[in-house]
C-alpha cells in the first residue's frame, strides 16, 4: 500500500490567542507549533496498515519552513518518507486541498489520512475536498478502520451513533481521537528522523476562496456571581435558573 | 437575475432535524435581504410529510428526493444529489446544518460545483449585496469575518446559535425531482448505524448539557450526573481527564480536541476549566460551576457558581430541580 499522510503545523492548545497587527491573523510571537494533534491518529493509523500490510507511508505538509519541524515528527514516529509542499503565503483550505490534490496526482496513494480537523482554522474540509478533487471517496470523522481484500470498512462518528461505511480505494480516511492510541517517537526514531531528507517541491499554485476580512476575539465573558458554598446554596441557583436565567 | 439560495434540511429516520429549522429560517432572512428565493432540500425515502414542515419556518418550496439508496446517508451519493440539485436551480448560495452530516458533505459538494465553504458559521448578515459569515477559529479563541469568492457560496451554520423561531403554520409545496445514483455515486456505503448512546441525546443537539470532570472522584459517581441530566432533559458530557481515564466514553468529551457546543445551560460539575476545556464550551448562554476550589478558573466564565462538594451539592441540586419541575 502507498499511503500518504497529510500533517498540519498549528499553534498548541495552551496558545492565548492575539490578533496580528494586519487585523487579519493571529500575532505569532511567543506562539509554540506542534503537529496538528488530529494528525498524530492519522499518521499512527498509518504506521498501523503498513506494519500489517507492508508498503510506503510518506508525510505531506503543505506551507512554510517552519512545517519541516512536524514532517520530522512524522518521521520520528516512522515515516519513510516527508515532503514539504512549499508556500509560504496564506492559503484557505480550498488552495491548501487543491496543492495536496495536485500533488497527490502523480504520487497515485492507496490511501490518504489525514486529521479530521486541523485546529487552527477547524474547517473540517480539506479531506473531503482532496477526495473530490482526485475523484475518490472519503470517510470523515472515522474512528475505527479495516483495509482487507482492497475493502475498506470504517466507522464514523455522528450525532448519538457511529456509521458503519464501506468504501472503495483509493479512498481519504479523516482520523478522529479514538481511532487509536499514537505512538511516542522512539529515540531511535528521533535520531533516524533528524538524517532523512525532507523533500521539498513548490505547492501547486491555487487561489483562496474564502476571504478574511478580518479577526476579532470574541466578547470576554464577564465572570459571573459565586452563588454560595455548598449545599445551601441550591436554592438560591435553582431560583437564579428559573427566574433570572430564565433556561429551565 | 435574482438570487436563490438552496438549503439542506436534514432528516434522520425519517423526522427532520431541529438544527435544520435554525438553518432554514436564517436561510429565508438573508434571501429575504438579498431580494431572492429561498428553496429547501430534503434528501432520502418517502420522506414528503416531514418536509412540508419545513414551511413553519419559512421554506415554501422544497425540492425532494426520494430513492432508497438515499435512506441512509452515503458522501458519494448525497454529493452527487446536492450537486445535481445546485446545478438545476442554478444556485449560487449553499445553506447547511454544521451537523455531522453537513461538515462531511459541505467540502465535497464544494469541489463538485466549483464552490468554497465558510464553515461553522455562527453569525451571517449581508453587506452590499453580500453575504459575510463570522465564523470561530483556534477553538473560539478567535473570530473571523469572511467573504466566500466563489461561483457557488457554501455556508455550514452551528447547531443551537440561530432561532429557528416559532412555527408559522403554513405547510410547505413539494417538488419531486429525481437524480440517477448509480457506479461511482455508491462508492461510499451506508451499512448499518450502531447507536452509540441508546437513545441519550448527544452533546452538539442538546439545549442543556451536564458535564462531569475528575472531581467526581471515580466513575462511579457518574451516576449522580446522569441522574441530574435526566431531570434536566439534559446530555452527559465530560472533560478529556475522564475521557482519557476511561471513566466516559469518547463521544461524551467538550473541548478543544472534543466536540464545540453551545447550549442554553451548561452545567459544570468537578472540571477544573482547563483552556482546552473552555474552548469548547465558553459560547454557552449560561454555564455553572460546581468546584470545591475557589479560585478553579471554570469560575472566570461562569455565570453562577456554587464552591462545594460537588458530591454533596448534585444530590442536592437534583432534589430542587425536581420539586422545581414539577417531576
Ligand atoms: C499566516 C497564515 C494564515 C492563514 N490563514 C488562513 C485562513 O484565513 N483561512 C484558512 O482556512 N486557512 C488559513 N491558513 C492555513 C491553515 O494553517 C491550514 O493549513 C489550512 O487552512 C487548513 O486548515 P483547515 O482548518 O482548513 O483544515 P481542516 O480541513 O480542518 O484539516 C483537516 C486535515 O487536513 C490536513 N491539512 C490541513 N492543512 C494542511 C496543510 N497545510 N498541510 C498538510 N495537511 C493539511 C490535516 O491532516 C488536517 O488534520 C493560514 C496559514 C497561515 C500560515
Ligand atoms: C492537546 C490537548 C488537548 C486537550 N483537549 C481537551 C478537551 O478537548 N477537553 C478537555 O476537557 N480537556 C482537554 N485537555 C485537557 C485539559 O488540559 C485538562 O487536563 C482537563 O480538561 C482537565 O479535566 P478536569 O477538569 O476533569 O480535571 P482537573 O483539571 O483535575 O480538575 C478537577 C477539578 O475538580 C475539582 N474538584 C476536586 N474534587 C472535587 C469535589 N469533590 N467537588 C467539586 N470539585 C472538585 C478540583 O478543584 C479541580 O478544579 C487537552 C489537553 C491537551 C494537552
Amino acid at each position: 500500500m502507498k499511503i500518504a499522510v497529510c500533517v498540519s503545523h498549528v499553534p498548541d492548545t495552551e496558545t492565548k490567542v492575539k490578533v496580528g497587527s494586519d487585523g487579519k491573523t493571529i500575532d505569532p510571537s511567543g506562539v509554540n507549533y506542534v503537529v496538528n494533534p488530529y494528525d498524530e491518529f492519522a499518521v499512527e493509523e498509518a504506521l498501523k496498515i503498513r506494519e500489517k500490510d507492508g508498503g510506503e507511508v510518506v508525510a505531506l505538509s503543505l506551507g512554510g519552513d517552519a512545517n519541516k519541524e512536524t514532517l520530522r515528527k512524522a518521521l520520528a514516529m516512522g515515516a519513510d518518507k516527508a515532503v514539504l509542499l512549499k508556500d509560504d503565503s496564506e492559503r484557505d483550505s480550498f488552495a491548501v486541498a487543491k496543492g495536496i490534490a495536485e500533488y497527490l496526482k502523480s504520487y497515485e496513494p492507496d490511501l490518504v489520512l489525514v486529521g479530521k480537523q486541523s485546529i487552527d482554522y477547524d474547517n473540517l474540509q480539506v479531506g473531503g475536498l482532496v477526495a473530490e478533487f482526485l475523484g475518490i471517496p472519503s470517510v470523515s470523522v472515522a474512528v475505527k478502520l479495516e483495509i482487507a481484500d482492497g475493502k475498506l470498512k470504517a466507522e464514523r462518528e455522528i450525532e448519538g451513533a457511529h456509521e458503519h461505511v464501506e468504501a472503495s480505494l483509493p479512498c481519504v480516511i479523516a482520523a478522529q481521537r479514538g481511532l487509536n492510541d499514537p505512538r511516542y517517537p522512539s529515540l531511535k526514531g528521533i535520531m533516524q528522523a533528524k538524517k532523512k531528507p525532507i523533500e521539498e517541491v513548490d505547492a501547486a499554485k491555487a487561489e483562496s476562496r474564502v476571504k478574511v476580512l478580518g479577526m476579532k476575539k470574541p466578547p470576554e465573558k464577564q465572570p459571573g456571581k459565586i452563588v454560595g458554598e455548598g449545599v445551601d446554596a441550591v436554592p438560591e441557583l435553582v431560583r437564579l435558573l428559573r427566574e433570572e436565567a430564565k433556561v429551565i | 437575475m435574482s438570487v436563490t439560495i438552496l438549503a439542506i434540511a436534514e432528516q434522520r429516520n425519517g423526522e427532520i432535524k431541529k438544527t435544520s429549522f435554525e438553518t432554514i429560517r436564517k436561510a429565508r432572512e438573508i434571501a429575504d435581504e438579498l431580494g431572492g428565493s429561498l428553496k429547501a432540500l430534503v434528501i432520502g425515502n418517502t420522506i414528503n410529510d416531514a418536509a412540508k414542515e419545513l414551511g413553519n419556518y419559512g421554506a415554501e418550496q422544497v425540492v425532494v428526493v426520494n430513492d432508497e439508496k438515499l435512506t441512509h446517508y452515503s458522501t458519494t451519493g448525497y454529493t452527487k444529489v446536492v450537486s445535481e440539485i445546485v446545478k438545476k436551480e442554478n444556485t449560487g448560495i449553499l445553506f447547511l446544518s454544521a451537523t455531522a452530516l453537513g461538515k462531511d458533505l459541505a467540502p465535497c459538494v464544494a469541489a463538485r460545483v466549483d464552490g468554497a465553504v465558510a464553515a461553522d458559521c455562527t453569525e451571517l448578515k449581508v453587506d452590499d449585496g453580500d453575504i459575510v459569515a463570522t465564523r470561530p477559529v483556534f477553538a473560539g479563541k478567535a473570530l473571523i469575518d469572511v467573504k466566500v469568492e466563489a461561483p457557488v457560496k457554501i455556508f455550514t451554520l452551528r447547531p443551537n446559535v440561530f432561532a429557528a423561531g416559532e412555527p408559522s403554520g403554513s405547510e410547505a409545496s413539494i417538488e419531486e425531482q429525481s437524480v440517477d445514483i448509480s457506479g461511482d455515486d455508491l462508492k461510499t456505503k451506508v451499512t448499518e448505524i450502531t447507536e452509540t448512546s441508546k437513545g441519550k441525546l448527544d452533546v452538539t443537539e442538546a439545549d442543556i448539557i451536564v458535564s462531569g470532570g475528575r472531581g467526581l472522584k471515580s466513575p462511579d459517581n457518574f451516576y449522580l450526573v446522569e441522574e441530574l441530566a435526566d431531570v434536566l432533559g439534559a446530555a452527559v458530557g465530560a472533560s478529556r481527564a475522564v475521557v482519557d481515564a476511561g471513566w466516559r466514553p469518547h463521544d461524551e468529551q467538550v473541548g478543544q480536541t472534543g466536540k464545540t457546543v453551545s447550549p442554553a445551560l451548561y452545567i459544570a460539575l468537578g472540571i477544573s476549566g482547563a483552556v482546552q476545556h473552555l474552548a469548547g464550551m465558553s459560547s454557552s448562554k449560561y454555564i455553572v460551576a460546581v468546584n470545591k476550589d475557589k479560585d478553579a478558573p471554570i469560575f472566570q466564565v461562569a455565570d453562577y457558581g456554587i464552591v462545594g462538594d460537588a458530591l454533596e451539592v448534585v444530590p442536592a441540586l437534583k432534589e430542587e430541580l425536581t420539586k422545581a419541575l414539577g417531576k
